[in-house]
């Protein structure tokens, strides 16, 4: 973890709200994982104050991208940065992803912006050899992300829509249950990030299946190190853990749901 | 040549700059030296472990932040186990910060803390608005006759520097701030967060999982300043100011305020290494000034 001033490479809108971020530095391409984050500070001065933890969406080779939503003001001010700006920076925090074995493929399930993580791990298991199922719910077909880059990750993509407007009208979870108990497709490991309701109903399919199961979790945050205790999630040994230094990743056994 | 050397009780500080408690860290020391501060606040400690208030505990306010942590920590034992240990290459004064429900917890826990070797200083936490103490329906510091109870209860119980933080949420600062001198506090600590709260109105429910929470950052300088020169007016104990502190420049007005030494909370989490910044800066205003001693800028507002 470093605080950094680091260069914006590229920065475009992908839909409606969805922008994309390329950030240009050796450090954060060379010691972040999947399932990580960066504390982006997203204005200087004015009245946006805490910087916004964004998951590392993509890790290249002499950078990162990261994926957003605007959804306030910390990332409409973040949205309106330029191509060669700079942005002050802290990561790469937190705990990411372990990859279960290889002998059976991955199912990477993403609700909505739970995308951005799951895209970092899809690149690593691609360069691990490692196959992989990715199921992507959204709201409606427009907010469907990232469906050719896991695509062209050599993923098996399945969608789901609430409206139906694309794939499977209903919820991811309907799919899951469909691959993982009606026809009993055997798999490695669940990896999820999704609203807290998808992580719950998925924690428990998996607990049923006897499948190992992997969360990333989201929570306002203040610090984003472990300093302010900000950003609690309650967990079955008792107490809190913080999303921040003890996750964002989390074993969905760890997690009191 | 500036000196920074500034006095609190029987420390000696060689700046005036400290992290505020309950915003700071061992994590920090990743990303700034955590030995370049005047002293090091842990964040409050009860006697028993306490678990924390529900999430969400914080969010962003304009200019400002609210939480409501709850004093989520592992209790003395912990603290003296695990946490002191853990600040082993701490050469700054080691400050301790003490909450409890009455004065019998505040009294154990400065007479063990008072054994501990590598703590200097004792805060008083009379003030977080986030917690429910025994069967009072106030905070300590929002009533002098509590204050005085406990901070006599902890000055019967340590040699220790014993410094009283204090709330904004009361009428009158000057009576508080007096109460704890009365009893004997070395100094006050000024301020913690004011209560306030943030609404959804997507969901109809509070923002925070308590509902309600304390308001930081630079939102609540304006209402520190005053309360700082205030308490500096009706005390003759140094002044430690807290409140929005984000630059050197707020740190100069404090101490033109009165504030002996001053205290950086919500800033840290914007930028880490805001506390050196605030050093170097306050080094910097000095020499442009002529200025040679950080006594000279204390109380030194014109009126």
């Amino acid at each position: 973890m470093k605080q950094l001033k680091v260069k914006i490479i590229e920065h475009k809108r992908i839909a409606r709200d969805f922008y994309k971020i390329r950030l240009r530095s050796d450090s954060l391409a060379k010691k972040s994982k999947p399932g990580q984050f960066v504390e982006i500070k997203c204005s200087e001065g004015g009245e946006v104050l805490l910087r916004r933890p964004l998951g590392v969406h993509s890790i290249l080779n002499d950078g990162i991208e990261v994926l957003y939503e605007v959804i306030g003001k910390g990332t409409e001010s973040l949205s309106v940065k330029k191509k060669g700006d700079l942005l002050d920076i802290i990561g790469p925090i937190g705990r990411g992803f372990e990859l279960y074995g290889k002998k059976d493929p991955a199912l990477l399930v993403a609700g909505g912006m739970g995308v951005a993580p799951l895209l970092c791990l899809a690149e690593k298991m691609n360069r691990k050899k490692i196959r992989s199922y990715v199921m992507i719910g959204a709201k409606t077909r427009s907010h469907i992300l990232c469906e050719k880059e896991f695509k062209r990750l050599g993923c098996f993509v399945m969608v789901s829509t609430e409206d139906g407007s694309k794939g499977h009208k209903g919820y991811v979870t309907d799919m899951m249950r469909h691959l993982l108990i009606v026809i009993r497709c055997r798999v490695s490991g669940i990896y999820a990030c999704g609203p807290h309701p998808m992580l719950k109903a998925i924690s428990h399919m998996a607990d049923a299946s006897g499948i190992p199961c992997q969360v990333s979790m989201e929570e306002r945050m203040a610090c984003g190190v472990g300093v302010c205790l900000g950003c609690p999630v309650k967990v079955n040994s008792g107490g809190y853990k913080m999303v921040c230094k003890d996750g964002p990743v989390f074993d969905s056994k760890e997690i009191a749901w | 040549m500036v000196n920074l050397e500034t006095k609190i009780g029987k420390i000696r500080l060689k700046n005036p700059v400290m992290a505020a408690s309950g915003t700071f860290g061992p994590e920090y020391g990743e990303l700034m030296d955590i030995n370049k501060l005047g002293a090091y606040i842990a964040k409050t400690i009860t006697l028993n472990a306490r678990i924390g208030n529900p999430p969400p505990r914080v969010c962003e306010t304009p200019s400002g932040m609210l939480n409501s942590i709850g004093l989520e920590n592992g209790g003395l034992d912990d603290f003296i186990k695990n946490k002191i240990p853990a600040l082993k290459g701490l050469k700054i004064p080691l400050i301790a910060s003490i909450a409890g429900d009455d004065a019998i917890e505040f009294k154990a826990l400065a007479k063990a803390l008072s054994k501990v070797k590598k703590i200097a200083a004792l805060e008083i936490n009379l003030s977080c608005p986030n917690v429910k103490h025994g069967k009072r329906d106030f905070l300590i510091a929002q009533d002098e006759e509590a204050t005085y109870e406990i901070i006599d209860a902890v000055r019967r119980s340590t040699a220790l520097t014993v410094i009283a933080k204090l709330s904004p949420n009361v009428a009158d600062i000057k009576r508080i701030a007096k109460a704890a001198e009365m009893a004997g506090a070395d100094a006050v600590s000024l301020i913690n967060t004011l209560v306030g709260m943030a609404v959804d109105i997507d969901t109809k429910r509070p923002v925070l999982g308590n509902v309600m929470g304390g308001l930081s950052g630079p939102a609540i300088k304006p209402v520190a300043l005053r309360m700082v020169r205030e308490a500096y007016n009706s005390t003759k104990i140094p002044v430690v100011g807290i409140g929005g502190i984000m630059d050197y420049k707020d740190a100069v007005e404090f101490m033109l305020c009165g504030a002996s030494a001053i205290q950086v909370g919500t800033a840290n989490f914007v930028n880490p290494a805001a506390s050196i910044e605030i050093i170097d800066g306050i080094k910097s205003y000095m020499a442009a000034s002529g200025i040679e001693e950080i006594k000279e800028l204390i109380g030194a507002l014109k009126t």
